[in-house]
């Protein structure tokens, strides 16, 4: 495959693969999820934890 | 037994961190009073060699970025990642070995490099046997750390690890890359052994310095020390991250988008053109995820501004925020081809250097410390939190005098190279420009000195904090909760 064919469609498909990223971070699904992960610091010490208002 | 985090790796870490920090900005405040005073060396005589500036110019990007910054990030890493997986290190035998061998890594650069051995790559002047030395400890803490992630007893991995985990591989693949040479001593010259020359030729090898040198900005000083700002930040707050699914777009975006800048370091060479058009495309649009973090780490804050006016660590943590939101601007404005023209060669270069170095590399490590030194000598807090405060102002002071210096002196050097009379002969000669520079080098050597000192204000407290305490060896593993 011709080199500048091979990195057009690099980019293309590193995009693509970005834009998934992006859906599945901010996917409603995902919100819980992702909210006990940020949480995972104070997992230990429920003294410092706070929730975000 | 019951299980324990590993804290001796992360204590010894952490400590050396102080003492490099020292020993690396002191040869800084040496080279800036050289500046002004060429001959302020050569007075030690049979010394003078090993002390002149091209010889310690190298030990101390080494010193600061490798010693000092290493060290930094080896601690909080190893740190975070016990705390946030919930699990001892996988071997404690292996965090010993990378610690030995990493001081050992820093003593053979503190010898070599005065001594003149250098392949002569910036940021990768070490000699071919310490560059096997460095690869072997590399691989060995990427097995520790990558394999404590293996073992974790939480479901998720937390967002500061990627980060480090992005590091630690990239460094791995960089350094492996950029230091493929071939001894001298295959040429059949056992007299200097330890030389070696670049496996690339011409331009490949500028593009290969260049890829390695603008990733251990981006990955190094930029990616790893965004693992330590999404920990600290939120557990100095009090708060959770502002949004963790930014963070996610964060370390996707940058690890996309920063491998392809290292073009715009040779701006105006042979290099071809697309290729330095590509490094300027994507050194512009690496300021969307570098403005994302900052924010995201900024406004962890939000509804709790008013800590920032009481608790001197915080004020690290947010104001190295602000220098990295700073020096992610100058950089992609100072990668567009015209600006470049100007601010190229010149103290302008240095300047942007030590806004993120000094500013967010080193800040945002002080604050870290400050926060993790306490709880690995059992104590509350650190010796005098007012210490703390004053180290805070000399150290901001010392970088805003400092950077704004050699803005200064950067576009002064710029316009002054470039002028030229009406029949086409240059305005000024290069003495003049140099002789230029004097009031500005003379600014930069007090703001870091300021910035030296409160390192030194920094090992007091630390010597205070530790002699009141006493090292941590049972730090309880919580018991694991599914998250």
């Amino acid at each position: 495959m011709d080199a500048g064919v091979f990195g057009s469609l690099v980019t293309v498909i590193f995009f693509l693969l970005f834009i998934a990223i992006v859906w599945w971070a901010y996917r409603k699904g995902n919100k819980q999820k992702f909210e006990d992960a940020a949480n995972l610091p104070f997992r230990e010490d429920p003294e410092d934890a706070r929730k975000p208002d | 037994m019951e299980a324990t985090y590993n804290y001796k790796v992360v204590r010894q870490f952490a400590i050396m961190t102080v003492v490099w920090g020292i020993v690396g900005m002191l040869v800084g405040v040496i080279l800036s009073a050289q500046l002004i005073w060429p001959a302020l060396t050569e007075a030690l005589g049979p010394l003078a060699p090993y002390l002149s500036y091209g010889r310690i110019r190298p030990l101390h990007t080494n010193a600061v970025i490798f010693a000092f910054g290493g060290c930094a990030l080896f601690a909080t890493s190893l740190y975070i990642v016990q705390r946030t997986c919930q699990t001892r290190l996988l071997s404690d035998g292996l965090a010993s070995f990378v610690f030995w061998g990493w001081q050992l890594v820093i003593l053979l650069a503190a010898v070599s490099l005065p001594l003149g051995v250098t392949s002569g790559k910036e940021y990768a002047e070490l000699e071919w046997p310490i560059d096997l030395l460095i690869a072997v400890v590399w691989v060995a803490y990427a097995i520790l750390f990558l394999g404590t992630v293996v073992i974790r007893k939480t479901q998720h991995i937390y967002v500061a690890n990627w980060f480090f985990g992005a590091f630690i591989i990239t460094i791995a693949v960089l350094h492996i890359v950029n230091s493929a040479q071939l001894p001298w001593i295959l040429g059949g010259d056992a007299t200097s052994w330890w030389k070696s020359y670049s496996a690339y030729a011409g331009v490949h090898d500028a593009m290969v310095q260049w890829w390695y040198g603008h990733n251990a900005v981006g990955f190094f000083l930029t990616t790893a020390f965004l693992g330590m700002m999404y920990y600290f930040v939120p557990k100095q707050a009090g708060r959770p991250i502002f949004s963790y699914r930014l963070s996610i777009v964060h370390f996707w975006s940058l690890n996309f988008i920063y491998m392809w800048a290292g073009p715009h370091h040779l701006l105006y060479t042979a290099l071809p053109d697309w290729a330095q058009s590509l490094g300027v495309v994507f050194s512009l649009m690496l300021i969307a995820p570098s403005w994302g973090g900052m924010m995201n780490g900024i406004m962890t804050l939000s509804g709790a501004w008013h800590k920032l006016r009481t608790d001197p660590i915080l004020k690290f943590l947010i104001t190295a925020l602000s220098f990295y939101g700073m020096s992610t601007f100058e950089g992609p404005m100072m990668s567009v081809k015209t600006v470049n023209a100007l601010s190229h060669y010149t103290e302008w270069t240095i300047g942007h250097v030590h806004s993120g170095a000094l500013g967010w590399v080193a800040m945002i490590s002080i604050g870290s410390l400050y926060y993790l030194i306490p709880r690995l000598f059992g104590r509350e807090e650190m010796w005098s939190t007012r210490l703390i405060n004053v180290h805070f102002w000399w150290s901001t002071i010392g970088v805003v005098l400092y950077i704004a210096a050699l803005w200064i002196a950067g576009v002064a050097q710029g316009l002054m190279w470039r002028a030229t009379n009406a029949d086409g002969t240059l305005t000024y000669s290069f003495a003049q420009s140099v002789n230029a520079m004097y009031p500005f080098y003379t600014i930069r050597l007090i703001g870091g000195t300021m910035f030296f000192a409160g390192m030194l204000l920094m090992a007091y407290n630390v010597w205070k904090t530790v002699a009141a305490g006493k090292a941590v060896n049972d730090a309880r593993i919580p018991q694991a909760v599914a998250a």
